[in-house]
């Protein structure tokens, strides 16, 4: 039982930072309609960019995170800007390469910059205390607390900000109909660099939370995390929301699950399986809306 | 066949043959009809888009679906193509149920049907257009295909020659090598005839060939789907809004509106058809007393 | 001849010739000795890709479905190839090469082709976006299953060396290689201008339209599915030969993206050529770019972003035009489509 209960909150907070990333793809997806294959090298471009605040130019913590959600929110638009806007209106399979590209560029710049060899991204100050839940048994450490509290803020703030205010209103419109939201005096081309610009300080928080979870990181690290958030986004049902929200916490509850309980060298398999068996059965994911084909 | 012989039971309730709805041409008389649709309707959510849709087609005879936007007319042919599955009522396609067929086995047992938004193979070319269409009368299997056996070189041959010939009917063939996308509209709307043609059905269904035409294109298209029914012997039922094509070449006409048939008859008795005058141009003012 | 040539379409003949062109040339590089160190270790990884490319292109060109599983397909025929190989040399150790590596390369290849139809079945159900999520994470799956197998070596890795004991290696498979892939091609070819190549495209251009002319949508789905996996697989038993050990780890969905990069560059379509060339560049591209060292990979990526840019770009649809020989191939196109419209009219005036 205490096994079961602490597999869940490591699920929790595994899925916090999946839900995270998944949310850049679904967003992205829904207004731009188009696969960001570089959302996840972004995270790692988080990560490095607050391993080098904190820990190479010994600047204090809060800043680390906050140059990483500045960089990232630009790098987002930038990358838009450069190469993805000049595509609107191209075929989506070579907007998908295109952003195979991006994804190349950027991990072959931090391999460049800092080198293959992975490096541990927080300094030790940044352990949180664990916490023991009565005499349960149950020890929930200091970084879980963290992420799931940093993941639900952050979910709220992002579902006020969709629902409240006129830009959110702005960026629904465009994922509806980008055509009739231009006629409706929308800036369409601001609404999608918003988006990506959201999207990657999402990104920029999630690797905050890898970071904490699993200390180190090298050019690589966001392919895998990258790959796992955007099953979650499909899994919910891509450019749904809520459905990556609840698409990242069913993916990370799943692998921590199998690999605590079933095999942890199958745990991938395990987790792709559930995703394809899931797909047959609801073919548009969990939230995703239904589209009936017009004859 | 009596009147109330059983022919069927749909959902728990005996259907019955309905007595002929639309008037049989003279040349049919005697025949079975090729296409008999009884009670046919479909709910989209608590919808009724269709209901209580019930007429035969005779097999040579040209017939006509009219009614106001949105009446439901594209609906009845996705359910007579089963591309949507009818809640209530049966289609007999030459006596034999369409029920639980898939959309392309609906075809090879005879239904073909063109699209109200034209539906072609843009990257392929008119004559492969074509040719898509005669896959099922086309005999030649994944070997002769793969190791171009004899049998590949003639089947190509004999659907080349075939689809030319197929063509040549509307003054295509000289468009044979263009790509479908390339077409300008009145020769998209008459290659997608062409390709259902070559299907080799019994009932070509047309939803609105003469949409974006212009009156000399039209004209010509009367004409064509005259020859079309004499040269192949088939039935044709099609939706259209221009109504000179419909009173010039349809023998009998059902009227839609809000999903039901509110009149059927001959192309002057749907003229004078008070029904369906209000269904088009709204109801008189009644003198109250 | 030129009977020969009309009845056989002019594209693939011209795709025929560059390949049977590419193999000589390989040939006469190897045997002659002129080829590099470096450039005799591109060779067989050439002719592979371009397999996979054309395969690929069937899927996602000719079909219009986005796979990015064919490295998995690519990974069942390597390992069930290999796997017959080490076992025919060593229980039968004067079996020569040609009997046991087409073995092989056709057992890899139906092991592929039925995970393919596997794969096929469900995947009916999903499309688009949705269908390359669930491809990918069948190559996924298959790649854990692979790791986690012992008699394959597991993490290890499965030792293929003593296959080919011959220290010259690319000028020993060659032959079986380009054979192979030349032979596919004519295969994959053959199929797209037939009946049912043409029923394939129509799936791609317009589904419901497709369904409507009596077409077996799901059918043609699966068997291309299946087609293509085998050719991978095909694919998969030149790769375990040429290399001395498979990873199955090597399999992941990265590969399956060059692949597909590969396929997009050289044009989707039922048109291989683009496909061949886009194989053989791609694959040698990041070797030419060596000489950049640290940066090669950089270079490539900046690369492959600027020609994406150009070559599809919307704004730039104009210069491409200016730039690209596409008048002259359009006047040839004309040209041609005026003469058989007029040889159509011809016939038609004899017959009447």
């Amino acid at each position: 039982m205490t096994l079961l209960i602490q597999t869940l909150i490591q699920g929790i907070s595994l899925g916090s930072i999946y839900a995270l990333i998944a949310l850049g793809y679904t967003m992205v997806y829904g207004i731009a309609k188009m696969l960001n294959f570089a959302h996840g090298d972004v995270i790692m471009v988080g990560a490095y960019t607050i391993y080098s605040t904190i820990l190479l130019a010994h600047f204090p913590g809060w800043l680390g995170v906050i140059s990483a959600v500045v960089f990232c929110g630009v790098l987002g638009v930038v990358i838009e800007f450069l190469a993805y806007k000049p595509l609107r209106g191209a075929p989506s399979l070579n907007v998908l390469i295109t952003a195979i590209g991006v994804s190349y560029l950027l991990q072959n710049m931090a391999l460049l910059l800092f080198g293959g060899n992975q490096k541990s991204m927080l300094p030790d100050s940044f352990d949180f205390p664990d916490v023991k839940i009565g005499n349960t048994g149950i020890t929930v450490t200091g970084e879980v607390i963290f992420t799931i509290t940093l993941t639900v803020v952050l979910m709220v703030a992002l579902t006020l900000f969709i629902n409240k205010t006129k830009m959110g209103k702005a960026m629904r419109a465009v994922s509806e109909d980008k055509d009739a939201a231009r006629l409706m005096g929308i800036n369409v081309n601001r609404t999608i660099s918003v988006t990506f610009a959201i999207g990657s300080i999402l990104a920029a928080f999630a690797s905050l939370c890898y970071g904490m979870s699993y200390a180190y990181i090298k050019p690589t690290t966001g392919s895998m995390p990258g790959i796992k958030a955007f099953t979650a986004a499909v899994f919910g049902g891509i450019g749904s929301i809520p459905g990556a929200m609840l698409g990242g916490f069913v993916i990370g509850i799943l692998e921590k699950l199998s690999s605590a309980y079933i095999s942890t060298q199958f745990t991938d398999a395990i987790v792709f399986g559930v995703l394809i068996v899931m797909l047959v059965v609801r073919p548009t994911g969990l939230l995703g809306k239904k589209i009936r084909e017009k004859v | 066949m009596s009147d109330r012989k059983t022919v069927m039971s749909v959902n728990g309730t005996e259907m019955f043959s309905p007595p002929s709805n639309i008037l049989i041409p003279t040349r049919d008389e005697g025949k079975k009809p090729v296409l008999d649709v009884r009670g046919l309707g479909i709910d989209f959510g608590g919808l009724r888009a269709v209901d209580e849709f019930t007429i035969t087609v005779s097999p040579t005879e040209i017939s006509g679906l009219i009614g106001p936007n949105g009446a439901g007319k594209t609906t009845v042919f996705n359910l007579l193509t089963n591309v949507y599955k009818p809640t209530r009522g049966a289609i007999l396609l030459d006596g034999h149920p369409t029920a639980g067929k898939s959309v392309a086995q609906v075809n090879r047992m005879g239904i073909a049907r063109t699209f109200q938004n034209i539906r072609l193979f843009d990257q392929m070319t008119v004559l492969d257009n074509v040719r898509v269409g005669m896959s099922n009368n086309t005999r030649c299997n994944f070997a002769e295909s793969f190791l171009r056996l004899p049998g590949y070189f003639k089947a190509e041959k004999r659907s080349r020659e075939r689809a030319l010939e197929l063509l040549s009917i509307f003054n295509m063939e000289s468009e044979a090598y263009t790509l479908a996308g390339n077409l300008p509209y009145g020769a998209q709307r008459r290659l997608e005839i062409i390709r259902a043609l070559a299907t080799e059905p019994k009932v070509l269904l047309l939803d609105e060939p003469a949409a974006g035409m212009n009156p000399s294109e039209t004209h010509a298209l009367m004409e064509s789907i005259r020859q079309i029914r004499d040269q192949f012997g088939i039935a044709i039922v099609l939706i259209e809004h221009d109504m000179n094509l419909v009173m010039g070449v349809c023998e009998g006409i059902a009227v839609l509106n809000f999903g039901k048939v509110i009149a059927k008859g001959t192309p002057d008795q749907i003229k004078n058809n008070e029904a369906v005058i209000e269904a088009y141009l709204g109801r008189q003012e009644k003198k109250e007393a | 001849m030129k009977k020969f040539l009309s009845k056989i379409n002019r594209r693939d003949a011209l795709t025929l010739l560059v390949l049977v062109g590419i193999f000589a040339f390989f040939f006469i590089m190897l045997q002659t000795g002129a080829a590099s160190h470096q450039f005799k270790n591109m060779i067989i990884p050439m002719t592979y890709y371009i397999l996979l490319a054309i395969s690929l292109n069937l899927m996602v060109g000719v079909l219009g479905e986005l796979s990015l599983g064919h490295a998995g397909f690519m990974s069942v025929g390597a390992y069930t190839g290999c796997f017959l190989s080490v076992m025919l040399v060593e229980h039968f150790p004067d079996l020569p090469m040609f009997v046991y590596l087409p073995v092989a390369m056709l057992c890899g290849g139906l092991m592929a082709a039925l995970f393919g139809v596997i794969i096929g079945i469900p995947a009916l159900r999903v499309k688009g976006d949705y269908l390359a999520i669930v491809t990918l994470a069948f190559c996924e799956i298959i790649k854990t299953v692979i790791i986690n197998l012992d008699f394959l070596g597991g993490a290890i890795g499965f030792d293929t060396d003593k296959i080919v004991p011959d220290r010259n290696k690319a000028l020993t498979l060659l032959p079986y290689a380009a054979f192979a892939v030349i032979v596919s091609a004519i295969l994959i070819m053959n199929l797209v201008r037939s009946k049912h190549g043409r029923a394939i495209m129509a799936v791609r251009d317009n589904r419901i339209a497709a369904e409507a002319c009596g077409i077996n949508v799901n059918f043609y789905k699966v068997a291309v599915f299946g087609i293509a996996a085998f050719f991978a697989g095909v694919a998969g038993v030149l790769y375990g030969h040429n290399d001395v050990l498979l990873k199955s780890s090597t399999f992941d969905f990265n590969m399956s993206i060059e692949i597909l990069i590969m396929v997009v560059l050289g044009g989707m379509g039922s048109n291989m050529l683009g496909s061949v060339i886009a194989a053989v560049v791609m694959t040698a591209l990041p070797e030419i770019l060596r000489d950049f060292s640290d940066y090669r990979m950089l270079i490539y990526s900046v690369m492959l972003i600027v020609i994406m840019l150009f070559t599809s770009a919307p704004a730039l649809a104009g210069i491409r035009e200016r730039l690209s020989l596409n008048f002259i191939k359009d006047a040839v196109t004309k040209r041609i489509a005026a003469a058989k419209a007029k040889k159509a009219n011809k016939t038609k005036e004899e017959q009447k």
